[in-house]
Order: C-alpha cells, then sequence, then structure tokens
C-alpha cells in the first residue's frame, strides 16, 4: 500500500508522517514516533492498554486508524507527565500499588485522567466503571481505587495550596 | 518490634515511575537498526506428520529475508532435564493447534504476515487425544514415541498407614472433583529480541544477545546454548521490564528460540511478539485436573488419612509437568497435621497446547478439593468449619509425614484473623438465603530448596559495588517482573547498610553483568535473593565498619548504620542527638554527593584536625574503607540448608522448601438461583508472609492472588473443541474486569521464619488456592450445593440447583463416564444433566447422539 503523508497532534506538537492508509494509530505512535508508553496487550481490542485521548476522550488506539486523527488533540501517557515531573496520579499508582508489573497502566492512567476531568469526585462505582474497559491481571484493581483517591486528594490539597 | 528505617515501610517500587509514566521499557518497545519482525507459522493441526515443508513461493516475496524451519535448530530442549522433548519449530510432527512449523523474518509484519500464507506445509493428519483418560488408553499413534499410553509420568506416594487411617475414621468424604484449564494470561503479550555481533577475532557470526520477557533468563541462556550450539558465555540475556509473568514466562518458550534462529539465518536482528491468541497457544497454563478425593476423619474432627488420585491433561510437552504432579501431592502435607497420605499422581500427554507453571503451582487445583471435602466433613460432624481446620494445625517446628520441613506458621493466626474480621462466629449461617460465608486454607513454599537441574549451586547470587561516589550498585540476577523483586533487594542493601533508597541502584538480570540467580519463579526470590542481597550487604558493610572503627577509635562491632550515616552504639543513639549537624539532613543524598566528592578533601583534613568523632557520614565511611580496602566489593548466596531438602523418596525432590506461607480467607458470596450467577461481595484473606518487606507490596500480592483465585473460581476457563482453543481472546476467556472484581480486605500476619530475610517469607502466590474452596464453601453455605467443578459458572451452578429442587443426590460429576469425552467434554466440560439442561441446538453432536434422541427426540 502506498504511503500518505498526514499531519498528527500528538502531546501538543505537530508531527508529518508518511503512513499506509491502513495503519494503525497504535503503530504510528509506537513504530513512527517511538512513544512506546501505549500498550499492545490483545488482538482484539478488549484490554484497554493502548488506551490514548483523543481530543480529551479515551479512546483505543488499536482501533483507530492513524490518518483519521489529523487535526485531532492526542494525548498519550507521555504527554501525562508535566514538567518533569509525575502528575498526581502517576505519583498515587507508584505510592499505592496501583501499577504491579506496569503494563496495563498507561492505559489507566489514561482512562482514570479523563474520569476526573469530567467528574473530579467519583464514587467508587464511578470509579468501578470507568475503568471496566481496562484489564488488569495483576492488581485485582482495589489498590488502584486507593490510589485514585489519593490522587484527588492531593489534587484538592494542591489547589488549596494554590489559592 | 525491631526497629527498621527502611523494612516493614509501604514504599512506592523503585521503578514505578517508569511504569506510571510509560518511559519503562519491555521487550516489544526496544528496537534496533535494520531489525527484522518474525512472524511464526503455526499447526492448523492437533496431531500430524509434517510430510514437506516448502517455501520456496514465501522466500521469493520481496521484503523476505529468512525462513526458518525445524531443519534449521534440531535440538531438543526442555525446561526439565527429564523433559527434552520440545522442538522450537516442529521438526516431523505437530502436536497441537498452534505447534510452531515456520518463521518468516521480514522488513515488515505485512509482508511477514503474506509470506506465511505462502508456505506449503504438507500434513498426514493423526488420530489425536484430547481427554485424559481416554488419552492414557492410547496404544498406537503416540504423542511421543517413548512415552507408551502418552503418560508423562506417574508418581505413588505412600506416606505412613493409610489404610489404618481409613480403619480408625469415624466418617470418610469422598468425591471426584475437576478443575478445567486456566492460563496466566499477563497482559504483556511474550517479546522476544535476537542479535548476533560479528567477532572482531574472527571477523564471523561471534555472540549473541537476547532481550526477552522472561522470569528466568539463565534457563535461556542455557537452552539457547543447547539448541543453538553455543558456549553459554556467548550468549547473553537481557530481561526488560516484563509485563507479568504467572509462570507463563518461567520457562523458555518457543518464540524466544525463534527469534535467535531467525537472526542467525537472517544475519539481522529479529523481533517477535506474539499476539494474543499466540499466547493462548504458548499457554504453559494450569492443567485440567481431575481429583479422585478421599478423606477421613475422627468425631473430633482430626484427620486420620487422606487419599487422592490426580489425572492432569498436561497438553503436548512435559513442560513442567513432572513438577506439577508431584506438587500436587507433595503439598497436601505442610498445610495441616496429615497422619497418613496416599497419593497417585498421573502426568498425561494430550494434543493440546502444553501446561506449564502457573500461581500456585500444582497445589491449586487439589487444594480446592480438600478444602471443599474438609467442609463437607464438618458438616457431617456439625464442626464449625473454622474449627475443623484449627484441630489440625501442625505443631511446629516439625518434620511433616512426606518429609517437608515447617519452622514458621502462621496458619492459626491466619484463621484467628479472618474468623475475625470477617464476623464468622456472628454472621455464618445467619444471612438470608442465598448468601453465604465460606472459609478455606493454604499454603506455598518460599522457593523450591531443589533447583530444576540438581547442583549443588547456589540458587541465588548477589554483588554489591561501592564506589566514591558512596552509590550502592546491587547486582542481582533476579527477575522483576511486576512482583516488586527490584524494590526488595534495595530495601534489604539499604536497610543492612544503612543509608538511604536513593543511595542504591539495581542492575538485574543481564546474564553478562548480574550472577547466576536462578529465576523468579515458585516464589523463591524473596527469600533466596533477598538472603543473599543480605550477605552481600552484610560484606561490604564489614569492610566499611572496620575503617570506619579504626577512625572513630572503637571496635566494629560497636557501630551502628544508620539514615546515611555510622555511629557508635554507646554514644547518642538518634540522627540529631548524637552530634551529627542538623541541617545535613538525615537523607540528603543529594548534599551527601556534594560533600562526598568535592568537599571529601577539606572535610576529611577538618575531622583529622578534630581528633576521633563518634560518627561519620555513610560517605566518609566510605571514603574511608576504600583508602583502606581498595574497591569496596561484596558477594553473598543463597542455597536451602540440607535440612529443609525433603524425604529420600523418588519424587521427593519437589515440595520441600527452606519456608512455607500460610493462607486463610473467609468469601461472602450470594448466589442468585434464577440465573445460577455466583457474586463474590468480598474476600478477606489473610496471609503470613514472614515478614512485611514492603506492605503495599504483599497486599498488592495478596490481593492480586486472590483475584486471580476468584478469576478461576468463577469465569475463566480455557474451552477446547477437538483441540481447537475455542476462546483465545481477554473477554472471551473472560478475566474479570473492576466491576466483577470484589473487595479483598489483605491481612498481613508476620510468623517472622528464623531463616528468611529479615524473617520474610513469600506472598504471592500462597494465597491463591484458598480462594476457590473458601467460594465453594460459601456456595453451600448460601444454597446449600456442593459443587464439584470449577469455575462455578452459572450453568454448572444451575445444574446443581435443578437437581437439588428435584431432590436428587447432589454430585455434579455422578453419571459422568470418563471413557466418554464426547458426551462429557462438548463446550470445553459443561456438564448438564441428561435432559435437565436447557434446549440443545439441534445441530450441535451431543443432541444428536444424546439419550433425548434415543428416547424419542427429533
Ligand atoms: S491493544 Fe488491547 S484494546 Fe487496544
Ligand atoms: S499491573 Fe500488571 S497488568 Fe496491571
Amino acid at each position: 500500500m502506498k504511503k500518505e503523508l498526514i499531519e498528527l497532534r500528538v502531546n501538543s506538537r505537530s508531527y508529518e508522517l508518511a503512513v499506509e492508509p491502513s495503519k494503525l494509530l497504535l503503530d504510528a505512535l509506537r513504530q513512527d514516533l517511538q512513544l512506546t508508553g501505549s500498550k499492545r496487550g490483545c488482538d482484539d481490542s478488549s484490554c484497554g492498554a493502548c488506551t490514548v485521548q483523543v481530543d480529551g476522550v479515551p479512546m483505543l488506539s488499536c482501533t483507530m486508524l492513524a490518518a483519521s486523527c489529523e487535526r485531532q488533540e492526542i494525548t498519550t501517557i507521555e504527554g501525562v507527565s508535566g514538567h518533569g515531573s509525575l502528575a498526581a496520579i502517576q505519583k498515587a499508582y507508584g505510592d499505592w500499588g496501583g501499577a504491579q508489573c506496569g503494563f496495563c497502566t498507561p492505559g489507566f492512567i489514561m482512562t482514570v485522567t479523563h474520569l476526573l476531568a469530567e467528574n473530579p469526585r467519583p464514587t467508587e462505582e464511578d470509579i468501578r466503571g470507568a475503568l471496566s474497559g481496562n484489564l488488569c491481571r495483576c492488581t485485582g484493581y482495589s489498590q488502584m481505587y486507593q490510589a485514585i483517591k489519593a490522587a484527588i486528594e492531593a489534587e484538592q490539597k494542591g489547589m488549596a495550596e494554590a489559592r | 518490634m525491631t526497629d527498621f528505617s527502611i523494612i516493614g515501610k509501604p514504599i512506592a517500587m523503585v521503578d514505578a515511575a517508569g511504569k506510571t509514566t510509560g518511559s519503562g521499557k519491555y521487550t516489544d518497545d526496544l528496537n534496533l537498526p535494520g531489525m527484522l519482525v518474525g512472524r511464526i507459522l503455526h499447526s492448523p493441526f492437533p496431531h500430524a506428520r509434517i510430510k514437506r515443508i516448502d517455501t520456496s513461493r514465501a522466500a521469493a516475496l520481496d521484503g523476505v529475508v529468512a525462513i526458518v524451519t525445524g531443519k534449521d535448530a534440531p535440538n531438543p530442549y526442555g525446561i526439565l532435564p527429564v523433559g527434552h522433548d520440545e522442538h522450537a519449530l516442529a521438526l516431523d510432527k505437530v502436536r497441537y493447534v498452534g505447534d510452531n512449523v515456520a518463521c518468516v523474518a521480514a522488513i515488515d509484519e505485512a509482508t511477514a504476515d503474506q509470506a506465511l500464507e505462502l508456505i506449503d506445509v504438507e500434513y498426514e493428519v493423526l488420530p489425536a487425544y484430547f481427554d485424559p483418560e481416554e488419552s492414557m488408553k492410547a496404544e498406537a499413534d503416540l504423542i511421543h514415541d517413548n512415552k507408551p499410553h502418552n503418560l508423562e509420568k506417574d508418581y505413588h506416594h505412600v506416606f505412613g498407614d493409610p489404610d489404618k487411617g481409613f480403619a480408625d475414621a469415624d466418617h470418610v468424604a469422598e468425591a471426584r472433583f475437576i478443575a478445567n484449564e486456566v492460563t496466566h494470561a499477563a497482559m504483556e503479550p511474550h517479546s522476544t529480541l535476537a542479535q548476533f555481533e560479528i567477532d572482531s577475532q574472527t571477523g564471523k557470526r561471534g555472540r549473541l544477545t537476547v532481550w526477552s520477557s522472561t522470569q528466568v533468563p539463565y534457563y535461556l541462556q542455557h537452552k539457547l546454548s543447547l539448541v543453538l550450539e553455543m558456549p553459554m558465555a556467548q550468549i547473553r540475556v537481557i530481561k526488560p521490564l516484563v509485563g507479568g509473568g504467572f509462570g507463563g514466562k518461567s520457562e523458555v518458550i518457543p518464540l524466544e528460540i525463534i527469534a535467535a534462529i531467525a537472526a542467525r539465518a537472517a544475519r539481522a536482528p529479529v523481533k517477535i511478539t506474539y499476539t494474543r491468541e499466540e499466547v493462548f497457544w504458548a499457554h504453559r497454563g494450569r492443567p485440567r485436573t481431575i481429583i479422585d478425593l478421599k478423606t477421613c476423619v475422627k468425631n473430633d474432627g482430626r484427620i486420620t488419612a487422606v487419599k487422592a488420585r490426580v489425572i492432569q491433561d498436561g497438553g503436548a510437552y512435559c513442560s513442567y509437568g513432572v513438577v506439577t504432579i508431584l506438587y500436587s501431592g507433595a503439598l497436601l502435607g505442610a498445610l495441616y497435621d496429615i497422619p497418613n497420605i496416599q497419593y497417585d499422581g498421573y502426568r498425561v500427554l494430550t494434543n493440546k497446547p502444553a501446561c506449564g507453571a502457573m500461581r500456585g503451582h500444582g497445589t491449586v487445583n487439589v487444594r480446592f478439593a480438600f478444602e471443599s471435602q474438609l467442609d463437607e466433613l464438618a458438616a457431617k460432624i456439625n464442626l464449625d468449619p473454622a474449627d475443623i481446620r484449627q484441630r489440625n494445625l501442625l505443631q511446629p517446628p516439625c518434620v511433616t509425614v512426606n518429609g517437608l520441613r515447617v519452622q514458621s506458621y502462621g496458619l492459626p493466626e491466619c484463621i484467628e484473623k479472618v474468623v475475625e474480621r470477617s464476623g464468622w462466629k456472628q454472621r455464618k449461617g445467619k444471612l438470608p438465603r442465598s448468601r453465604g460465608l465460606g472459609i478455606a486454607c493454604s499454603h506455598y513454599v518460599s522457593g523450591a530448596a531443589n533447583s530444576i537441574i540438581r547442583s549443588d549451586m547456589p540458587h541465588s547470587t548477589v554483588n554489591i559495588k561501592i564506589d566514591r561516589d558512596g552509590g550502592v550498585v546491587v547486582y542481582t540476577g533476579a527477575s522483576e517482573i511486576g512482583q516488586g523483586s527490584d524494590t526488595m533487594t534495595a530495601q534489604i542493601a539499604a536497610e543492612t547498610l544503612g543509608c538511604s533508597l536513593g543511595r542504591v541502584k539495581i542492575v538485574a538480570a543481564d546474564t553478562d553483568l548480574t550472577p547466576i540467580d536462578i529465576g523468579s519463579y515458585s516464589s523463591r526470590v524473596t527469600f533466596m535473593a533477598g538472603n543473599a542481597t543480605l550477605r552481600a550487604a552484610e560484606q561490604v558493610k564489614k569492610q566499611i565498619a572496620a575503617a570506619a572503627a579504626r577512625k572513630m577509635s572503637c571496635a566494629p562491632e560497636e557501630l551502628i548504620f544508620r539514615d546515611d550515616s555510622v555511629f557508635r552504639k554507646n554514644g547518642h543513639v538518634g540522627t540529631a542527638a548524637f552530634g551529627r549537624p542538623a541541617e545535613q539532613g538525615s537523607s540528603a543524598s543529594v548534599s551527601g554527593r556534594v560533600e562526598g566528592q568535592i568537599l571529601r578533601g577539606s572535610l576529611q583534613q577538618k575531622r583529622k584536625d578534630e581528633g576521633p568523632k563518634d560518627w561519620m557520614t555513610f560517605e566518609e565511611a566510605v571514603v574511608a574503607a576504600i583508602d583502606f580496602h581498595g574497591a569496596l566489593t561484596g558477594t553473598g548466596s543463597y542455597a536451602p540448608p540440607p535440612e529443609a531438602r525433603g524425604g529420600k523418596h523418588k519424587g521427593g525432590g519437589v515440595g520441600p522448601s527452606p519456608a512455607y506461607s500460610y493462607s486463610a480467607q473467609v468469601a461472602e458470596v450470594s448466589v442468585d438461583e434464577e440465573t445460577g450467577e455466583v457474586t463474590v461481595h468480598k474476600v478477606w484473606a489473610a496471609h503470613d508472609c514472614g515478614r512485611a518487606l514492603n506492605p503495599v507490596s504483599v497486599e498488592g500480592q495478596i490481593i492480586g492472588s486472590v483475584w486471580m483465585g476468584m478469576g478461576q473460581a468463577l469465569t475463566e476457563e480455557m474451552v477446547w473443541k477437538d483441540g481447537m482453543l475455542m476462546n483465545p481472546g481477554l473477554l472471551e476467556y473472560r478475566s474479570p474486569s473492576s466491576v466483577e472484581s470484589p473487595e479483598v480486605e489483605p491481612i498481613i500476619v508476620e510468623s517472622i521464619d528464623p531463616e528468611g530475610p529479615f524473617g520474610a517469607k513469600e506472598c504471592s502466590e500462597g494465597s491463591l488456592a484458598a480462594t476457590i474452596p473458601a467460594i465453594a464453601n460459601a456456595i453451600y453455605d448460601a444454597v446449600g450445593v456442593r459443587l464439584h467443578e470449577v469455575p462455578f459458572t452459572p450453568e454448572r451452578v444451575l445444574a446443581a440447583l435443578r437437581a437439588q429442587r428435584g431432590q436428587k443426590k447432589i454430585n455434579l460429576t455422578e453419571g459422568i463416564d470418563p471413557t466418554a469425552p464426547a458426551k462429557f467434554r462438548e463446550h470445553g466440560g459443561s456438564l448438564w444433566f441428561r435432559g435437565k439442561g436447557p434446549e440443545r441446538h439441534p445441530l450441535d453432536p451431543a443432541r444428536r447422539e444424546g439419550p433425548a434422541e434415543a428416547a424419542g427426540g427429533d
């Protein structure tokens, strides 16, 4: 298949890429841009390890064509930690054991940051619902809930301090 | 309690940031210039002879660089020395759907996939065996010619006097239990990248470097050397981050060797990453197990004897099979005091992907049967199920009837704690109908006392290097796979040396750099690599202490290492109190390094002027020691003590461990009697891990084990039809999502093992096995049906409930003739009562042949 030139905006930067029209967003990120934080865990869009945000909405990058994402703002896990330090949610995932092997973690964090943007005070029910599209084989999810709660608290504390 | 500064504190894993930011590299994230992509051609038949492979059409495709087949690596291998029955690529026969036939290395995935289509293979299809009891009758068309009756191995053990035990008993329970096949499904699909270098001296192909998602880099190095006929010294195996193993990466997986032979043929680096479907074929999971179990008790609840006959459906290759079947019998002991045990174990070959080691290796399915039966007996003699367990406790230190040495034993406390936290005494039996509580226990080894390859080699060795910068570099072969191995190592080193965690760097699992550690399996790392780290750190500490003591004019024994400083015991204890300037802080590694590197000279001068002090900073002490001894290095090894290595009987090498972990759990479930659906509301899990080195990690491991046990108990099952896996995807396999996962309350019990590092034992596997019977027993409590087959899917639960309503004796396996797999196995072993299950589709072969038709059905 002949390649086409596309322009992708990833983590607030623009990239020009030559890709086959059939190229998946996940492969474009991992292979062409070397952004390997997004993972491939399955063949059938069942695991969520490849989750990125497209215009702020979590999407499975393994089921999207790279070419279809032109003119959209893509955020990957690499775009979450600003200013060279961990975002509250990333710190909390580490502190509370939300990540063991870590393979599912980028996908989860992309899902969780969206959840918290939409719903800053989610109930445990909300959290469980939001995470249900991402699979983890290590943690049994429990420590992720603690991490998310801790991140919310840290954010609020940070905001209070900033005021 | 001993006062530690790092041990026992909940800390983030040392590699956490790499995982949460996506910057950590797993094998598939690596790329090399000129790297090719490898794709594998798999067998479409469960059992067939390969008559001809023609790769010429594929080779002619533009972009294809090399194609390799069995001829390119004819040496057999296998993880066990007794089980060298695999070829990376099939030589003459394929033995399961998915067996590896050829590999294409091409410039990209699309080209490689296209080339696979162009490989012509002519097969002669052979009769295949899918059911172990059927397979054992085979006379011809054996799966491996040297295994008559397709029997991989059988063991027959008698400990004590089981017949007398049975005669002495007041009550007997006897039943058949079945646990269906499950797999690890680690989130990271297996991946391997292989590259050859050109040797500067010979100008020819030289060393091989392999990056792989493995739990056992040294075994991989060993098997690569065997198959590629290269000395081990010419092979370097590097383990990048691994996205979960659970046993699925604890042996050499075909792609690891295939990538190397493809790289050799292609003269370029080759990376192969399995698709999820290929991961299911690679498998090595927990075998489908048929357990005929008989347990006898006295009226007071004391167990007098246990007899188990276990058949495991091992799949097409040996893998860890011989060990699995031995664990199933050996770990009948070491949990309770059982005076008489008879065990007959059969590991059988079938034409399905090989089963191997999976979390709780060999113990899980038998534990399900045993704990269910114990519950049944408790009901029979009207004893509280928690009490019957308490009446059968071991009295350690002791050696069990089958030769297992038990020292630390936190089981009594585990039972007490879960009973208390779950409100067992107040709530058991008083919950509304269809809601219930169940209890069960389990245990596991903290590493096997005998390694797979019998030798006197230490199981773990760790080196430590400290240079003038005051940085502590720990070189360990232990494999971090998400369980926290690197963090445990850093904690032990830092605690022993009294330095901050930030000072410690871990170099792990790289066969060129790190000394041998046999790998991350059988929950051995904390106990064995932890002990090796402790010894290495103590050795270095001794050298530092000797130098520091000279400077401080005291005996080395008087020194205490803590908070990045070294001070005298008799002086003032506590960071601020012993004269140390407060502004230096206790863990300020940055200022420490500045001081260490730049200001050292002047500081030393100052010290000299002031005469002997009663404290020094860690860097000052290190520099003093380096001035005194030269470079600071230490090494420590661990080999299990001879007393812990078990009995002399055949197969007695499997089961012994330097220490066992213990778990007791209570599960609360409800059963929907209309649909048969079981919901687990909460699991209380108490686990004796000796000492929790990092409580967050310990709790994470307990929760993860319980969760995985719950998956096996309720939903996970590999469904086979004529050797084809019907559900090779994470959704169809039904790995539980967050909405299906219960709350798990982990309870840490610390028994402080006399030989564990700081008293620690394993915490990553032992909890899994108790969850399944705890749920089974809770279902019994809720609705009064005793389930004999895992997973407890709605159809199985419903069938049992229906039988109960029909006032029929409940035994799910009743009437199932193991010699008639066609009736038994359709839909992978779903059990319907004849004529009582839902309507079958008219085209369902079981319906056409079934008794319904004989009775005049369509
Ligand atoms: S890789 Fe599994 S959902 Fe995208
Ligand atoms: S942390 Fe390993 S899969 Fe989630």
